[in-house]
This record gives structure tokens, sequence and C-alpha cells, in this order.
């Protein structure tokens, strides 16, 4: 290695056991896999660019756990974390991504026209569609442990590749720290502006360091493709629309996406991506196609009943409130997404949202009209 | 997270410009003093443990300003800090503590016989007495850079300093990590825990990571002294009381202070302290006596007195709420106590608060009779 890592090699002066941290109250992926031995044997390395095993495991130590998910307790720095520490990772990966085996190859597709149907989720039911991913710019450390500099080479990149999309596609960037207030005003309406992160799973990681310096938010003049700066990852995209037609938010998506890295490479900056690992993101959970693809839609009949949860897990669907993660539902809408992210493409993710929502819509009418939906079940996919 | 300083040479690779923080919405005595050329200077350089100047200042460039207070908005990982990072620290700590110049020495006296009087304050109206200060054991880094081992053997020696102490001294260590409910209630009512900290001044630096571990709280059976472990300093010591006696405070608040410091040099750890700075704590505003000496006084009236803001400016003293820093006074009641903490020495400090405090007694007594006070309002102290 070409540099040092002081701090690092200082905490060398005392055993593992004396720096290996107390996890007997945790209950997080990381504590679930981190022993003596593998902090031990991981705790001198670091990455070329200076990411520790205590930069790795900062967050779950800090947070022992979550009271409605199994939270990861883990992050990476940058691409290099993951090979690394990989004697961490890999087992976190598994423990959270169903069995995922560090010889697995995840597929990517982003090929619109792959998807079956999508175009007529019933909007009575279904009050809007999105679709999100995120994405890291090779080169560049990830949110906890990049610079102010490298914070503003992204944002900067990404202004220069969001500014030359045209059609409908066509918008602006609005930067956090120079916001007017209308423009703020005006964003909060459109459900589009982020705040600082408050979640001390997201601050004990650092990610929320000189805040709002390089942040910001650009969407086209439409209102149906959003893409967040150096939030949680690099790039967050986001296509949303109100209504059922998830075929058209995730066409737009594809669409976007693409034109989006072809920009970024003919600037000489790829995506972070690997055939083992797809797309890879600050957030271990978050690998593969990092998407999350979800509806706004109305079961207050079939969210009370009893099989509700088994039939999510047999759609490989979860549900959240509508505001998102850490919230509970409002008058029966839920938040309905894919569960998995890695080892599925997103074809096939944005398949099994369409086809377990169509199913779920249509057991919500059964039980409205006062029958049973007991020949509905589906079988596990 | 910056704690790792591979990373600090990784970010020589953008230019000052690019790294520099914007400061332009701050106020803090950090951004006040920090420009580009000083950046410049400073960047490229660690203490022995590998402390950088992004580490210094990432809380004043997280935290522009506070509301009621002029922040430090930098802070010191270890005893070299102050050395390393002088041209910065230096202006800092002569704008925060009346002009104090990098050639002035510093004066400890913690010998309380020299303190005139200050067993009579009126308890009818001064309330409680107490005296605290901090103290940080050489050797080891401090609460915003430390490691897990670090403050484990931080806590350990405390554990056994503390444990040995006897007579008036006597006490028990709570560690915070396994203390029981019943011993987090009784310490709760007598207003002795402490607990996480949620400041975002002080979250932003770090000193909160691997919470609880290493922290905790001993007092003392009569629960008159009491020391905190690992919490915003390796150690704040703290003596107190109900009533007007800051003599007998003041007494308990050296003799165990002393008692405590033999101990620890017999483990060959003594404290951080040189004869510019005084004792070496991790915010530069604690410098020198590191000591707040103070009462819970009755001033419903005086307080009210459009020269309330001059007399303690001219008596060198500052008020708080009762509830400590950032809280707002209940009742007329307030906690005065000495605004200085470097340049004079802790009789000298003490002396001012029991001396100015009893001339504020005797100017509310004075306006509840519906007499003037203009006679006695003091010179600049």
């Amino acid at each position: 290695m070409p540099f040092g890592n002081t701090h690092n090699k200082f905490k060398m002066n005392y055993s593992a056991e004396q720096e290996y941290p107390d996890l007997s109250q945790h209950n997080n992926h990381m504590a679930k896999v981190l022993t003596l031995e593998l902090y031990s044997k991981l705790r001198d390395k670091e990455t070329p660019s200076g990411f520790t095993l205590d930069d790795v495991i900062q967050t779950g130590v800090d947070n022992p756990g979550h009271p409605f998910i199994m939270t990861v307790g883990c992050v990476a720095g940058d691409e290099e974390t993951y090979d690394v520490f990989k004697d961490l990772m890999d087992p976190v990966i598994e423990d959270r991504h169903g069995g995922y085996k560090p010889s697995d190859k995840h597929k990517t597709d982003l090929n619109a026209e792959n998807l079956q149907g999508g175009d007529d989720l019933d909007p009575n039911y279904v009050l809007s569609s999105r679709v999100r991913t995120g994405r890291s710019i090779r080169g560049f450390c990830l949110p906890p442990h990049c610079s102010r500099g490298e914070r503003r080479a992204i944002e900067q990149l990404s202004i220069e590749a969001l500014d030359s999309l045209e059609g409908d596609l066509k918008g602006k960037y609005y930067a956090l720290k120079n916001m007017t207030e209308e423009e703020q005003q005006q964003l909060i309406d459109d459900h589009f502006l982020f705040d600082k992160p408050v979640s001390p799973l997201l601050l004990a990681s650092g990610m929320a360091r000189d805040w709002p310096d390089a942040r910001g938010i650009w969407h086209n003049d439409n209102k149906t493709f959003l893409v967040w700066v150096n939030e949680e990852d690099h790039l967050r995209v986001i296509s949303m629309q109100k209504g059922g037609n998830m075929r058209e938010v995730f066409t737009r998506f594809c669409t976007g996406l693409t034109k989006i890295e072809d920009l970024f490479k003919n600037r000489g900056h790829e995506f972070m991506w690997n055939e083992h690992l797809g797309y890879v993101l600050t957030c271990p959970s978050n690998l593969g196609t990092g998407l999350r693809a979800g509806v706004h839609v109305k079961l207050p009949n079939l969210s009370k009943h009893e099989k509700f949860g088994d039939i999510l897990k047999r759609l490989r669907l979860q549900k959240r409130g509508t505001g998102g993660v850490d919230t509970a539902a409002v008058g029966g809408v839920f938040d309905i997404s894919n569960a998995d992210r890695l080892g599925f493409s997103e074809v096939e993710l944005v398949q099994m949202v369409v086809d377990g929502v169509n199913l779920l819509v249509n057991m919500e009418k059964r039980l409205e009209g006062g029958e049973d939906i007991e020949d509905m079940m589906p079988e596990q996919k | 997270m910056p704690f790792g300083n591979t990373h600090n040479n990784f970010k020589l690779n953008y230019k000052v410009e690019e790294e520099f923080p914007d400061l332009s919405k701050h106020n803090n005595h950090m951004a006040k003093i920090l420009t580009k050329e000083i950046y410049g200077k400073l960047r490229d350089k660690q203490t022995p443990s590998g402390y950088t100047l992004d580490d210094v200042i990432q809380t004043g460039v997280d935290n522009p300003g506070h509301p009621f207070i002029m922040t430090v908005g930098c802070v010191a990982g270890d005893e070299e800090s102050y050395e390393v990072f002088k041209d910065l620290l230096d202006p800092v700590i002569s704008d925060r503590h009346g002009g104090y110049k990098p050639t002035d020495k510093h004066k400890t006296d913690l010998n309380f016989e020299n303190l005139k009087g200050g067993d009579d304050l009126d308890p009818n109206y001064v309330l409680s007495s107490r005296v605290r200060t901090g103290r940080s054991i050489k050797g080891y880094t401090l609460p915003p850079h430390n490691s897990r081992g670090e403050r484990r053997a931080i806590e350990k020696l405390a554990v056994e300093a503390l444990t040995s102490l006897d007579g008036e001294f006597k006490g028990k260590y709570y560690p915070l990590k396994s203390m029981t409910d019943a011993e987090q209630e009784q310490l709760i009512a007598d207003h002795f825990l402490f607990d996480k900290p949620v400041s975002p001044l002080l979250t932003c630096a770090g000193m909160a990571r691997d919470w609880p571990d290493g922290r905790g709280i001993w007092h003392n059976d009569n629960k008159t002294f009491l020391v905190w472990v690992n919490e915003e300093d390796h150690l704040r010591v703290i003596s107190m009381q109900k009533g007007g006696n800051m003599r007998e405070v003041f007494r308990r608040f050296c003799v165990g202070l002393q008692k405590i410091e033999e101990i620890f040099k017999k483990h060959n750890h003594g404290f951080m302290w040189n004869e510019h700075l005084g004792y070496i704590l991790t915010c530069p505003s604690n410098l020198g006596t590191g000591l707040r000496g103070g009462v819970h006084v009755k001033l419903p009236k005086l307080s009210t007195h459009p020269k309330f803001e001059e007399i303690l400016t001219r008596l060198r003293l500052q008020k708080r709420g009762t509830g400590g820093v950032d809280t707002a006074s209940v009742g007329g009641v307030f906690d005065i106590s000495n605004a200085d903490r470097l340049g004079s020495s802790e009789v000298q400090q003490v002396q001012l608060v029991v001396d100015g405090v009893k001339l504020m007694v005797e100017m509310e007594k004075k306006l509840e009779k519906g007499e003037a006070i203009d006679g006695m309002i003091p010179a600049q102290k």
C-alpha cells in the first residue's frame, strides 16, 4: 500500500479482544456474522482509499437493532470494500439476500420491453406507481467516506450529465444549499425534497457529513423522473406517476437510466458494477439491482386478513407505510414493493410487483364482496 | 468516517479549493478563523495518532451556528492536536478566551484554602452549589478519536483509581451498559445520570461512537462527588450539594481531584497539562481550568433589571437556565457561573463566583425592598 492508515495502526497496539465491539445486545446482520476471529483477521486491513473494518461496522455497533426491520449494520466506503472485507460482507450478503453465494452471478436486464403487462393496474386501488434505484460512480468513494472534493466532483459530473437530457426527460437541478424559499416549497409539495438524514442508521456511518454541501435534486419538467445527488448513494434515480401504469413508469426508468449511464461513460465515468454483485451501492441491502418498485395501493380488507403476511412472502413482496421505510400504513393504504434486490433482474422484480399487486387487488375485491380467498393463495415464488 | 488518514492523503488528489468547506453561512469560532490559506497549509498534516484537520473541524462544518451561544466549531482528538494544528487553534483560543496569546502562561491553583469566604451564601436565595471540571489522561486519544480499546482502558484505570478512594470519597461505579433499572431510576432521581449525547455539536465530532461501551458514572456514598467516565471528556469531575456553602463544595472538589490525580500518576498516566494551556480537554472552550463553578440562585427581580447582563459581564459571570447549557431559566432561578476558563486559576474563578453571587443576592434584596441598585454596579473585573 502506498499510504499509511495511522490510527488504524495505532489501534493495533490493543489486542483484538480489547478492540472487539460488544455485540451482545445487538440484532443486525453484521452482529450475527462478526465473530472475534473474523474481527481479528480483518482489523489491520484497509481499502486503497483507507476504509477500515471499524469504518464498515460503526453503524452496526452504534445501532443495536430496529423495531420493524432486521438492519444490515455495515456499509461500504468504496467499491473495494466488498472485496477487502469479503470475509464479513459475503456472509452478510448471503444472510440478507436469501442464500446468495460468493460464486453466484447476478443478471442485469433493463429492457422494459421484456416486462409483460403492467399498464393496467386498477387505478381505483393503485394510487401511484414508482421505481427507484441507486447508482455509484466508479473512481469515487461512497457517501460514508467521500471527502468534500469528491462529493463536489460527483455533483458536477451529475449536473453535466443530467443537463444534457432532452425530450420528456429535460429538466433542472436544484442544489440544496442555495434553493430559494419558493423552490423549496414546490419541491416539498411535489414530495420530491429530501432532507438531511435523521436516522441514526445513516448518521452513524458518516454519510451526512458537510450537509448540505454538494447535495441536490434534479427532476424533469414533467415531474415524473427525479434524481437525488449525494444522499445515501451517489445517485438515486426515481421514476413515478399517479395511477397504476407501472409499465410506463418502468419504461421511463429504463430509458432514463440508460441515457444517464451513456452520458457518464462519454465523460469517462462508468457506474460501479460487477457480474457477481451487480450494481455496487453503499448499503449491502441494495446490491444487485438496487431496485425497489412499488405502488401505493388500497387494501383495507386484505391487510386485516390473517394470511396477509404469508401472501406477501409467497409473492416475494414487502409492505411499508405510505411514508416509506419505518412508517405505518394510513387509511388502509400500503406501499407494496419487491423484497429482493440481488439474484433477480430488474425486469423479473418489476414483473413480480405487477403480477403480485394484480392478485392482491383481486383478493381485495373478493373480500369486499364478502367472499373468501382460499382458492387464490399463490405458490411460493 | 474521517478517522483513517490514508484517506487524508487520498484527498490531496483534490485541490485546496475543491476540499475547502463552504463556511459562508457559518457563525462559529472555527469558521471565523479558517481561511483557505490556513486550510491549504494544514490539510496534509496529522498528529502521531492520525488525527487530521478535517477531523478537527468536522463538527464546525456540520453545525453552522447556535441560537444562544457562539460555538467553538472544532475539537481536539489528542493532546498533540493543539500543537500540530496551532495555526488554527491558537487564534480560536485567543478569540474564545479573551485575547489569550500563544505566549501566555496559565496558572493552576487547586489549594482551596486560598479561597476567601464562600461558606455563607444566603440559602434563601442560593439553592445549590456545584463545581465541575474535566480531565484527560495522558497517553490516550480523546473522545472524538479514541478506539474501543482505548476507551475501555481509560474506564478500567478510572474504576481502579476511584474504587480505591475512601472516607468521604468512598463510592461505587455504575457502567452505563450494565446498569439495572433500579440503579438507573435512582441515578435519574439524583440528577446524576448522563445520557447518550443528542446534540449534533457532539455527535458530529464522533464522541458518541460505540455508546454505551466504556461509559459510566461513579459517585460517593454521600452523593456529593461524582465522576463521569468517557462522556465528552475522559473524566468529568463534579462536586455539588444543596445550599450556599460553595467553600465546602470547592474543598471537596480540590481534595478529591488531587487524590484521583495521584492514583493516576502512580499508574504512569498523569493528566494532560501544560503551562500554556493548563488542563487539556476535548473542546478548546474548556482549556485552562476546565472549571465551571456555579450556583442555582433565585433572582426574579434582578434578572428583569435592564442592567442584569452588564452586571454579569462586569463580574465575569454567565447565566444559564437550570437545565444547564442550552436551557432557559424557570421561575426566576438562574444558573450563574464563571465565564472564564483559561488565564485565571481555579481559586480565582471560584472567588469571582463567590463574590459575584454575594453581590447579586444583595442587589436582589435591595430590589425587593423597592430600592435602586445604581450605587452597587461593580467595576469591570
